[in-house]
């Protein structure tokens, strides 16, 4: 049997368990990822089955997390960290940005840190502040980092192996209001996609939607209830790098084109793609390139959410847009 | 001497000395004498102290049923630590600052912040409803640690200022981890700034026991810095107000900073999206409730004849009327309006925050035009 229906985060949790079956050199270290089995319960069990050298319940000190994390790699281990939540992840961005990011390059490529930091990202679940950010834009504005998100369980389970299996730093954003929707896994990694690749998670051929992570569902919603038109869904899995190719080619298939992600649309990821998309498929663009997401502020306290994030109205007005050009 | 393989390091290296704790009231509400600490407290004071105690754990009831009933996305509860806030909280000054993390609804009390207004940030409605500066008392920070430097900062302000008031910070015993927290011991030794460092050790950082923290106790930490620490019953409202106030008093004379640690525990889940029972046990939550902070001061207000049955039943009335005002205008909060996203995230607005809160409103709109 290589398929089994589970939820994201139990497809997390087997995704990492196989990993560390396959290789004595994965641990996992975060707050509270031992014995409660983390917040989200992604690392439920592995302490008990794995032993507490391999499942490291840290001091409460995300600076420490990276930065061990950064030396046992030195020392040939493959830590895969937890950071509870996106807010609490800035404590440890030195360590990240200035450390992980830069030293194979720095040690003219003698280093390797395969180092996978594990982020459950993005807001909807009606929480307290510094619990619903998306600062995916800090990471792949960081040369050195890879930086990926999944969207469904299967890529859960395929993308956390690949990501530990890869030789370079790995900012790995999940979709924490998604942890719980459940669909089937492919447990055979022969079919899965490769870890660079974008997929087309809906074809279409009058507009394109961009979008990753939580995004994802949204967007598959969205192209769902447009009855009049034919919607593609492209789900960019890679942040960076980017499949540059298959999102080039959906565009130019339909000529319209909208990123959507949660977060802010200022200075975001979609600026990166709609810039890219702009001058790469130029004369294929019916209209421009149209950006969805949140707003120029701090994230509001959660009984605002609904109106900051992006929702199925707010990503097919901007598709109307896009026709009424 | 014992080897933890997981840690790969030798255990029980470190010398335990006898346990140091101020307490000057026993679990079974005996006055016990301390050679440096001690309270002069009149009836009435001690019943003030006791009132306190007793509306903030009916408060703290009050949002743990409201937060069941889904009218708070979530709450963390202070069950158990309200000794160690309400006396700490007591023993400020008007003119003091306090720097709460998340869980000081007692010390908010203690500072006249309207309970209602600490429900905000836990039902989503804002993310603080209160004025830091009329109350003396901040913003509760979530993320863990990082008010010890603000706190730290402000009294290096307050020592400019040449006047004698003092700061506070309150933080766990998890905090003690973080950077932040180290580098606020390192900038107030070296600064000598007025402010006490209060640290709740409620044993636990969600799943996680002080062991992985720490090797020795928390208040032994403060003389690698170069200030002393001392470490008080948590559950000892008496000891907790004469230890803060000493430390307060020192701060304000310029012998600059005191680790405190209050030994207690923290009898709930960590907030009510906590399951506790996975990684801790029944018996020693029943070992803490022997050690009740509100049981021993009754015990000794009967025992001193101080207070009858008259008076604990009245505390009980003005405590059940508090928690039912505090539920309806909870539920009378107002769901902020969506325009509220973009209210004071600068000094003025920018065109950009303009421009984005009009095209929201005018796409509100639409679906009103739609619906009409
Ligand atoms: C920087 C940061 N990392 C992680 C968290 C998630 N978190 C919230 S509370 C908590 C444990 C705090 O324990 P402690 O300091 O002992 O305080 P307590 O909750 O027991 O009062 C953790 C890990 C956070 N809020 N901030
Ligand atoms: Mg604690």
């Amino acid at each position: 049997m290589s398929t089994e229906t589970l939820s994201l985060s139990r497809a997390m949790n087997e995704g990492l368990r196989k990993a560390m079956e396959n290789d004595p050199k994965v641990v996992v270290m975060g707050e509270d990822v031992g014995k409660l089995g983390g917040v989200f319960r992604v690392t439920d069990g592995l302490q008990k089955d794995f032993g507490e050298n391999r499942v490291i319940d840290t001091p409460l000190a995300e600076s420490g997390i990276v930065g061990t994390a950064i030396g046992l790699a030195l020392r040939g281990y493959r830590p895969v960290c937890e950071i509870q939540f996106d807010g609490f992840v800035f404590p440890a961005f030195n360590q990240i940005t200035s450390q992980l990011a830069k030293m194979r390059m720095r040690s003219l490529g003698t280093l390797e840190l395969p180092v996978v930091i594990r982020i459950p990202f993005g807001g909807g679940i009606g929480a307290v502040e510094h619990h619903s950010e998306s600062p995916e834009a800090y990471f792949t504005h960081t040369g050195g980092l890879r930086v990926v998100s999944c969207s469904n369980p299967s890529d859960a389970y395929t993308m956390i192996q690949q990501a530990i299996s890869c030789p370079d730093p790995v900012i790995f954003f999940e979709p924490k209001r998604r942890y719980w929707d459940k669909a089937p896994v492919d447990f055979d990694l022969a079919n899965a996609a490769p870890f660079e690749q974008a997929v087309v998670a809906r074809e279409g051929t009058d507009a394109t939607l961009l979008a990753y992570g939580p995004m994802v569902k949204t967007c598959l919603e969205a192209a769902q209830a447009d009855e009049d038109r034919s919607i593609e869904v492209v789900d960019i899995r890679s942040l960076n790098p980017l499949d540059e190719a298959t999102v080039l080619e959906s565009v130019r298939k339909t000529g319209r084109c909208v990123v959507v992600h949660e977060a802010p649309v200022f200075s975001g990821y979609g600026a990166e793609l709609a810039a890219r998309i702009t001058e790469k498929a130029f004369y294929h663009l019916e209209a421009p390139v149209l950006r969805v997401g949140g707003f120029s502020t701090p994230y509001p306290p959660s009984r605002l959410e609904d109106h900051y994030l992006p929702d199925l109205d707010r990503v097919l007005d901007a598709v109307d847009r896009t026709f009424a050009w | 001497m014992t080897v933890d393989a997981a840690r790969g390091a030798p255990l029980g290296t470190v010398a335990e000395p006898p346990p140091e704790l101020v307490q000057l009231l026993t679990p079974e509400g005996e006055r016990v004498e301390h050679p440096d600490y001690d309270v002069d407290l009149t009836a009435d004071e001690i019943k003030g102290l006791y009132r306190d105690l007793v509306i903030v754990r009916r408060l703290d009831a009050e949002a743990l049923a409201l937060t069941r009933q889904g009218e708070l996305g979530v709450w963390a509860s202070l069950l158990g630590q309200e000794a160690a806030q309400i006396g700490s909280g007591r023993a400020l000054r008007p003119t003091d600052m306090a720097f709460p993390s998340y869980r000081e609804h007692g010390v908010a009390w203690c500072r006249d912040v309207d309970p209602v207004k600490v429900l905000g940030l836990f039902r989503g409605v804002n993310h603080a409803g209160w004025d830091p500066k009329e109350h003396r008392f901040h913003l509760y920070t979530i993320v863990i640690g990082s008010q010890t430097l603000h706190a730290t900062g402000y009294a290096m302000g307050i020592q400019r200022d040449g006047v004698e008031d003092a700061a506070i910070v309150y933080f766990g015993d998890g905090a003690t981890s973080e950077g932040d927290v180290n580098e606020s011991f390192v900038w107030s030794a070296a600064q000598n700034a007025p402010i006490v460092f209060f640290c709740q050790n409620n044993q636990w950082a969600i799943s996680e026991p002080l062991e992985r923290q720490s090797r020795i106790p928390l208040y032994r930490r403060a003389e690698g810095f170069g200030f002393p620490g001392v470490r008080v019953d948590g559950n000892d409202v008496f000891a907790c107000l004469a230890v803060t106030k000493k430390a307060l008093d020192n701060a304000r004379s310029g012998q600059g900073p005191t680790l405190i640690e209050a030994f207690t525990y923290r009898m709930g889940a960590h907030t009510t999206t906590d399951d506790p029972t996975r990684y801790r046990l029944q018996a020693e939550l029943e070992a803490w409730k022997l050690k009740d902070p509100i049981e021993r001061v009754k015990a000794y207000l009967v025992k001193s004849q101080m207070a009858d049955k008259e008076f604990f039943d009245a505390i009980d009335a003005e405590a059940k009327a508090v928690g039912s005002d505090l539920r309806r205008r909870c539920l009378e909060l107002p769901d902020p309006e969506a325009t509220a996203i973009w209210d004071n995230v600068y000094a003025t607005e920018h065109s950009l925050l303009a421009a984005e809160r009009a095209q929201f409103t005018s796409y509100l709109g639409s679906f009103e035009e739609v619906s009409r």
